[in-house]
This record gives C-alpha cells, sequence and structure tokens, in this order.
C-alpha cells in the first residue's frame, strides 16, 4: 500500500494529536494523524475538559496559562457542540489554613497577570448559594473555562484537514527512523514522527516513563443554575500530586445542560476500567460535604479514564533523547485539555527551530528518559 | 445507611415470568422476594390488575404469590452489583443490599420505537406505552387513537384501549398479507392462542387493520393532531389524538450483563434449567428471548423450581416450554420489519431524545461509541434504552457493555451501596477532610 | 368519585382515582407536555414504563420523578417546569 510522504506523523487524535496537527498543518507542513479508534478518543473522552491554570510549579504555570490564553484566542470560532463556558474556577477554602492558601495563590497570580479575586464567606454564597454552610472562603479565577472536550479534538481535526492533513483510522506497530508502520499494512513515511498516543504512548516508545492514573467520574441529571462555576477544593492539589495509591477531592462542574459532573479521584496501579464502587463512594462521599443537596441528586451515568502521569507531572514536549526524528506530545496527567493548544504550538516551536514562548526546557522528554536506543 | 436484606431467592422483575419463579421457589418453603420497579406486581401485561385480575390465569398466579408469602419490594430498582451475591437497589425514600442464596432475573422486555417525523411530540407513545398508561389511571375515553406497528401486541393493545373507551380508528400492521396468513396458519398448532386471536377479531370490529401499513410522520402544534400513514403507493392523514406505536419488544438485559451473564445477539444465554452462565443466577422470560405471556410463565416456574433445586418439576415443563418457544420463533418470523422503515427518519429527525441528537449527526460517526462521545447520544437518562434498538435497525449498531448504575440513581445510593469494612475508613476519612 | 385522591398540578387541584399515577393526574389538569428537552422541544411521556424518562416532573420538590411510575397520593405537590 503506497501512500503520500509527509513531512509529519502524529501518533493519536485526541486532543494534543489534534491539536498539534492543527499547528503543522497551519504552518504548511504536509500532516498525517493516525488515529486507533476515533478523533477525541482517549483520555480526551473521558475526562472534565476543564481549563485552568495552575500554580504548583513555574513551568506548570506558564504551561497552563500559556495555553489558557490560546483558548482564549480560539473562542471565537469554536463551534457550539464544543460547549465553551467561560464560568471560571471557584477554588474553596474550608479553614484558616486553606484560606492563607487563597491569598498565597492570589499573590502568585496577582504577580503573573492572571485575574482574580478572593471572595469572603458573603459574597462566596452569593456567588454559589449551594455550599455548605461554614466555608471561609474561595479564590476566584475568572478567566477558566469548561469545554466538551472530544468535540473540540474533532474541531482541531477538521481546522488541521482544511490544509494539508490526512487522517488514517489505523493503528501505529511500530515507530521508524522514517516513519510508522500501519498494523492493517504498509507504513507511512516522514521526516518527522510525533507520539502523542497519551497511555498507549509508552508501548511505542520504550523508556517513555509514563504510568496510568485511574480516575472515575460521575454526571448527574439537570439541574440548571444549581452551580454556576467549576468548584473545586483546595485540597485537589494535594490529591493531584499525592504518590499514594488513592486519592480524593471535591471538584464539580457544570454542564451548559445543567448537568453536574462530579470528580475527582486517581488511583495508581489499577488496570481494569471497570467501576470500583468503594472509589465512586468515596468521591461523592467527598462532593457531598461541599454540596450537600448532591446527596439527592439524580446520578445518571459513571465511567473511567486514565490519566498518562509522568514523574514530575509536567507533560513530555519535544524531541525524543537519542532519535533525531521522534519528538512526544505526552504525559499531560490532568491537564491534557488545558495544555493541549500550547502543547501543539510549543512543539512546532521545537520543529521549526523557533523561539518558543514559553522556555521548553522543564518538558523536554530527556530531563529524565534514559537515551533510547536507535 | 442502606438496609440489608437476606433472602434464599431473589426475583428481580414482578411480572409473569417473576410471578411464576417466585412462587415455584417459595413452595419449597423458601425465603423469597421480587424486587420490582412498579408500585404493584404485575409487569406490563398484567400492570394494574393486582385488584382485579383481566383473566383467571393472571388471578391464579397473583393468589399464589400471596399464599405462598412471596415479599413483595415494590417501586425498587436494581442499580448496581455489590459483591457477587448481593445487588444494590433504591426506592424513592431508601436504598438497601439485596442478598441471595439464588437470582432470577425476570426484567421484562421494553419496545422498539423507531424514529420518524414527529414522533417526539407529546401524546405520540409505544403501543404498550399508552396501553400502560391507559391501565394507570390516563383518561382516553373519547379520544381518537391510531396503532401502529408490528406484531399480536397491536391487536392486544387496541382491544384495551377500546374498553377503555377510545376510538381506535385504525391498526397499521407493517407486516405484509401474506405475513400475517402465514402467521395466522401457525397459530392453528396453539389452539388457545388461535382463541385469542379470534376473540380480539370480535373485539376490534369495525376497526380497520391494515397489513403493509406504517407510520411515515406525525404531526401537530404542541401535541399529536395526526398521523400520516403509508401503504403501497397510498399515503393519507388520518386525525387523532394518539398514537400508540410499537415495532417489537427488546429484551431488558442491562442487568445480566451487569452481572457477567453471556448476552449473544441481544439474549440472555440460558441452560435448560434457565440458568445463566453465572453460577446461582437463573433467568426467565422475556431477556432469554421475546415470547409472549405463556412462554415467560413456563420459563418463570421452571428457573424457580431450579432455583430452589427441585429439578423434577422443572423437567416436566420443558415439554411446554418448547411448544412455547416453536410459536415465539413464528412470532418473530412472521413481523419482521421491514427495510423502509429504515428510510422513516429524516436528516434532521431526533434519534436520542434525551439529549436531542438527530440522524444526520449520527452518521457521521462510524462507530456506536463515537458517535456517543461526540454527540453525546445515550448518555442520557435512559441509558441508550430508547435510541440503543433504533440505531441497531438503522445503522447495524451494536451497544456497548454495560456499566453500574443500570439505571439512574441518587447519589447518596451510590453512597450507601458501595461503603463496606475495608474501604469504611476511607470513606470516614474523606468526610473528615 | 368514590375512593378519590386530591392532590396539585401547578397549583391547580385535581381529583384523580385512588391508584392513578401521577401521570395521569398530569393529564387531567390539562397538560401534554410535561416537560421540555435540552434543545426545548415539548414533550410527554412516551413509554409508560419508567424506562424513557421523558415523564419527569417535580413531586413536593423532588425534581426529575418519573410520573408514569408514581402513585398520587393525598396532597402531593407536582410541578411541572413547563
Amino acid at each position: 500500500m503506497s501512500h503520500p510522504a509527509y513531512d509529519v506523523v502524529i501518533i493519536g487524535a485526541g486532543i494534543v494529536g489534534a491539536a498539534c496537527a492543527r499547528e503543522c498543518a497551519r504552518a504548511g507542513l504536509r500532516v498525517a494523524v493516525v488515529e486507533a479508534e476515533f478523533v477525541g478518543g482517549g483520555a480526551t473522552s473521558t475526562g472534565m475538559g476543564h481549563i485552568v491554570v495552575m500554580d504548583d510549579s513555574e513551568p506548570q504555570f506558564a504551561l497552563t496559562r500559556y495555553s489558557q490564553q490560546l483558548w482564549h484566542e480560539i473562542a471565537p470560532e469554536l463551534p457550539a457542540e464544543v460547549e465553551y463556558m467561560a464560568c471560571g474556577t471557584l477554588w474553596i477554602a474550608a479553614d484558616e489554613q486553606e484560606m492563607q492558601e487563597v491569598r498565597r495563590k492570589q499573590q502568585y497570580y496577582g504577580a503573573r497577570r492572571v485575574p482574580t479575586e478572593i471572595l469572603d464567606p458573603r459574597a462566596l454564597y452569593e456567588a454559589e448559594p449551594h455550599l455548605r454552610r461554614g466555608l471561609v472562603g474561595a479564590l476566584l479565577v475568572p478567566e477558566d473555562l469548561v469545554i466538551y472536550a472530544p468535540c473540540a479534538a474533532r474541531f482541531l481535526m477538521r481546522q488541521a484537514q482544511t490544509h494539508s492533513c490526512d487522517l488514517y483510522l489505523d493503528r501505529v506497530t511500530e515507530i521508524r527512523d522514517d516513519g510508522v508502520v500501519l498494523q492493517k499494512g504498509g507504513a507511512l513515511s516522514a521526516g518527522t514522527v510525533i507520539n502523542a498516543a497519551g497511555t498507549w504512548a509508552p508501548e511505542l516508545t520504550p523508556g517513555l516513563e509514563m504510568r496510568p492514573r485511574k480516575g472515575h467520574l460521575i454526571i448527574t441529571d439537570r439541574y440548571p443554575g444549581f452551580v454556576r462555576h467549576q468548584l473545586v477544593e483546595l485540597g485537589y492539589l494535594k490529591s493531584a500530586h499525592v504518590l499514594t495509591a488513592e486519592s480524593f477531592a471535591f471538584n464539580v462542574q457544570p454542564r451548559v445542560t445543567g448537568q453536574l459532573l462530579i470528580g475527582s479521584s486517581r488511583q495508581f496501579g489499577v488496570e481494569g476500567k471497570g467501576i470500583d464502587n468503594h472509589i465512586v463512594a468515596g468521591m461523592l462521599a467527598r462532593a457531598c460535604v461541599y454540596l450537600p443537596e448532591l446527596a439527592k441528586m439524580s446520578a445518571i451515568r459513571c465511567w473511567t479514564g486514565f490519566r498518562a502521569a509522568t514523574a514530575d507531572k509536567l507533560p513530555v514536549i519535544g524531541k525524543c533523547p537519542g532519535r533525531e526524528h521522534l519528538y512526544l506530545a505526552t504525559g499531560h496527567e490532568g491537564l491534557g485539555i488545558t495544555t493541549s493548544l500550547a502543547t501543539g504550538r510549543l512543539l512546532l516551536d521545537q520543529l521549526l527551530q523557533r523561539t518558543p514562548a514559553i522556555p521548553v526546557e522543564p518538558y523536554s522528554p530527556s530531563r529524565d528518559m534514559e537515551v533510547a536506543h536507535a | 445507611m442502606s438496609d440489608r436484606r437476606q433472602f434464599d431467592v431473589l426475583v428481580v422483575g414482578g411480572g409473569p415470568a417473576g410471578i411464576a419463579a417466585a412462587c415455584c421457589a417459595a413452595e419449597a418453603a423458601l425465603r423469597v422476594a421480587i424486587a420490582d420497579d412498579n408500585p404493584a406486581l404485575g409487569g406490563q401485561i398484567w400492570r394494574g390488575e393486582h385488584s382485579s385480575p383481566s383473566s383467571k390465569e393472571a388471578a391464579f398466579w397473583y393468589q399464589r404469590v400471596k399464599d405462598l408469602r412471596v415479599e413483595h419490594l415494590a417501586g425498587t430498582r436494581v442499580f448496581a452489583q455489590v459483591d457477587s451475591r448481593t445487588l444494590a437497589a433504591e426506592t424513592d425514600t431508601s436504598v438497601s443490599e439485596l442478598s441471595f442464596r439464588s437470582l432470577i432475573l425476570a426484567t421484562g422486555a421494553r419496545e422498539r420505537f423507531l424514529p420518524f417525523p414527529g414522533w417526539t411530540l407529546p401524546n405520540v407513545m409505544g403501543a404498550g406505552g399508552l396501553q400502560a398508561l391507559a391501565k394507570s389511571g390516563w383518561n382516553v375515553r373519547g379520544r381518537k387513537v391510531v396503532v401502529a406497528g408490528t406484531g399480536p401486541l397491536l391487536l392486544a393493545v387496541a382491544a384495551h384501549l377500546r374498553e377503555y373507551g377510545a376510538d381506535v380508528r385504525l391498526i397499521a400492521e407493517q407486516a405484509s398479507r401474506r405475513q400475517l396468513l402465514a402467521f395466522s396458519l401457525s397459530l392453528w398448532r396453539q389452539p388457545s392462542k388461535l382463541n385469542d386471536a379470534l376473540s380480539l377479531r370480535r373485539q376490534l370490529l369495525g376497526v380497520p387493520y391494515l397489513p403493509s401499513c406504517w407510520p411515515i410522520a406525525a404531526a401537530g402544534k404542541h401535541k399529536l393532531e395526526s398521523v400520516s400513514v403509508r401503504r403501497g403507493a397510498k399515503t393519507w392523514s388520518v386525525p387523532c389524538d394518539y398514537l400508540a406505536c410499537g415495532f417489537h419488544l427488546v429484551p431488558n438485559t442491562e442487568l445480566a450483563a451487569l452481572l457477567g451473564c453471556v448476552v449473544e445477539n441481544g439474549k440472555v444465554r440460558v441452560d435448560e434449567l434457565q440458568q445463566t452462565t453465572m453460577p446461582d443466577v437463573y433467568c426467565a422470560g422475556e431477556p432469554t428471548g421475546i415470547g409472549g405471556l405463556e412462554l415467560s410463565l413456563v420459563e418463570g416456574q421452571i428457573a424457580g423450581h431450579a432455583a430452589a433445586g427441585r429439578l423434577d418439576p422443572a423437567r416436566r415443563l420443558f415439554a411446554k416450554r418448547d411448544k412455547m418457544r416453536r410459536f415465539a420463533a413464528a412470532l418473530e418470523r412472521a413481523f419482521v420489519l421491514r427495510p423502509e422503515l429504515q428510510e422513516l427518519p429524516r436528516p434532521e429527525t431526533l434519534v436520542c431524545r434525551c439529549e436531542d441528537v438527530s440522524l444526520s449527526r449520527l452518521r457521521e460517526h462510524s462507530s456506536w461509541r463515537a458517535a456517543k462521545l461526540l454527540t453525546r447520544c445515550g448518555m442520557g437518562p435512559c441509558q441508550g434504552r430508547i435510541c440503543g434498538p433504533a440505531l441497531e435497525f438503522l445503522l447495524d449498531w451494536k451497544p456497548e457493555s454495560v456499566r453500574p448504575p443500570v439505571f439512574p440513581v441518587r447519589v447518596e445510593s451510590l453512597i450507601a451501596t458501595a461503603v463496606r469494612t475495608d474501604s469504611e475508613t476511607m470513606h470516614n476519612s474523606a468526610l473528615r477532610s | 368519585m368514590r375512593d378519590a385522591v386530591q392532590m396539585k398540578v401547578n397549583g391547580v387541584t385535581v381529583r384523580v382515582p385512588r391508584g392513578s399515577t401521577v401521570a395521569a393526574a398530569v393529564l387531567l389538569a390539562g397538560r401534554s407536555g410535561f416537560r421540555r428537552s435540552v434543545s426545548g422541544e415539548l414533550r410527554g411521556p412516551l413509554c409508560g414504563m419508567g424506562i424513557c424518562f421523558e415523564c419527569r416532573v417535580a413531586v413536593d420538590g423532588q425534581p426529575h420523578m418519573r410520573s408514569c411510575q408514581m402513585l398520587c397520593r393525598e396532597g402531593m405537590e407536582v410541578t411541572l417546569s413547563e
């Protein structure tokens, strides 16, 4: 089977692969994307779609903020099915210690020109009347937003396809120096391969250290206006970074229909996709602590997903050490939706050897990868 | 906190199969309960008949289930599995864990809805749907009704609605006259069925019953006002207040699938004793294959006897079951859905009613899974029960695997029934923060 | 009407025979449209057996109750958002 030669072959059409495809195609490169299931699948289809700035490290902040600004730029072009909602995030403080964290965050973001507002209890309950009493305040980050990620991925792919971009529904079995081998037969030749295969990435690139981190989500029936912002407890950060087997954190998101997405949970070392009842129970119990009326609400569906997690919680965006033609764009843990656009941009910058808008060294794959055998 | 109940035999589903199963199990002096979502026993066909059975058969079984002291867990919907011998269930006010030594799934069937322009208008309902509503107090007296779709169910529904005072204007059967004739001839071997058929015809004198006829559109401003039907080259409009339309029944196999039972071609696989592929889990009635009332009663009895370890009474019913199964097979052959029905929906016709997804948007995708994630079809409260069978017919898409909860439930019910001793600590620490 | 139940649908008092479902009471109150779909279409009961969720109404302040499966109770208050 003979195919045209490409400048770039991208493995995976989740939101990261799709973002890379869009950047590369718009820059005039001849792009092929190989997707084993469907555009917008993998972790893209199972996550919350929260686009959020994070402050747990300088590189994490830089990446999330840069990407969030790219989302703001692209917003007018997004079709209705992407459900772009500029609802903002409320980081909720349950005690004085967490309130200090709120103040620290405000300073941190303020110094970096991210608008925020501290809400005292009165303002918090005016903003979110259904939160339980006794909370001490919150940090509002109004520029955070929410999207429906699978449709966003599809939009990005379609944009790519208006330039020179071919989509192959197939599975890559091997990455070679001159391209990729396809399961259905044949190969695609390309000057550069980008591995954006998420949790499947290490299968194709041995030496890439990533572990899947399972999460559960629940969606409720429609309760319009019950929650207006994405609500997250400050303990979320502890949960996201703790390396023990299981953790929960209160994280609730309103959808345009008024349905509530309830998360979040993290598990390491669990491979099965099945629902873990005790995890769901723990997660929901935590959510009910903050929003007591959730208890009586109708939960329609439950599902799981796997986040691709690296050891230092930063993604790998750049050339694979020891391989001249292979780039990696994966390992985004719970921030893949947020940082997808910046990932695509930074990858393209590296391909074209342009100066990127933010330093890329922190996301370099060689920071903790052994040089892979050629 | 959830109630914890223990039974020897738990029956899920309170229709004829479930009632028969529970009675036969209870005869062996076992602790038996029926968990059923409806307010009263009877399933669909005997809905509302607990106080006034419409047949000697129904009266017999209602009396028996009472005499044998089978516990009836009304308004109870099973939604998840707690462990290999315990199910989680919820009512409007409580949540419980139901443990069993043997489990009999008698979850019945639902109607297949085929989309066509206007099918989402208020007062377009299922055939069994309108009958169920009428039996629950929905007033159809003097209202004009068109019954459409396929199968003997249409006649039963039409006759019933007439009894409630409805003015049945037309029964539109999509099968051809030849198919109907072949089916009628096969009834000679089942005299009781023939009797039923003749009696139905008598009850429906004066009502046009047209084969090769099907609805092509429903019209009305805020609710149904008329239905357009087609027959051959002719199409015409029938003014009506209700359209009761059903295109076959589809087994409710979700709970069986959740428990790990093998489900093939949409039916739960069972052996001659009605046992599924999971130990101590039986299945009886429509989920093993649509076959009607008599077959459901026989399968229920076999399952009940078998679950109680009484194999001889079970085996004595095998011949009757075989006979009923032959009728079921004839039914399936006779009323095959014609391909023209695949052309009924227009591109803008909604297929998923929970998320308002049109056929054209669904056609953009090559699989059920992709369509689901990119359009949200099947992600609503019906969990794909309404759109799934339609899409299987229209696009040959097979349903995905089942996850808990198999039914929407309150958040508190999910919390209460998943808390176990080892994770109770985690639950408490989560609460403490 | 012997053995009737008195209740309210959107503030309107209706009397239904005991054993009727909330769906029947809503009809009696003169409504065919029970609720609106995600895109705003008027909807009413479809399956009559509790699986389609098209017949949802608020009962005594609790939303999303399947009216075809609920029996009417004396003093019950049903609200249709539509």
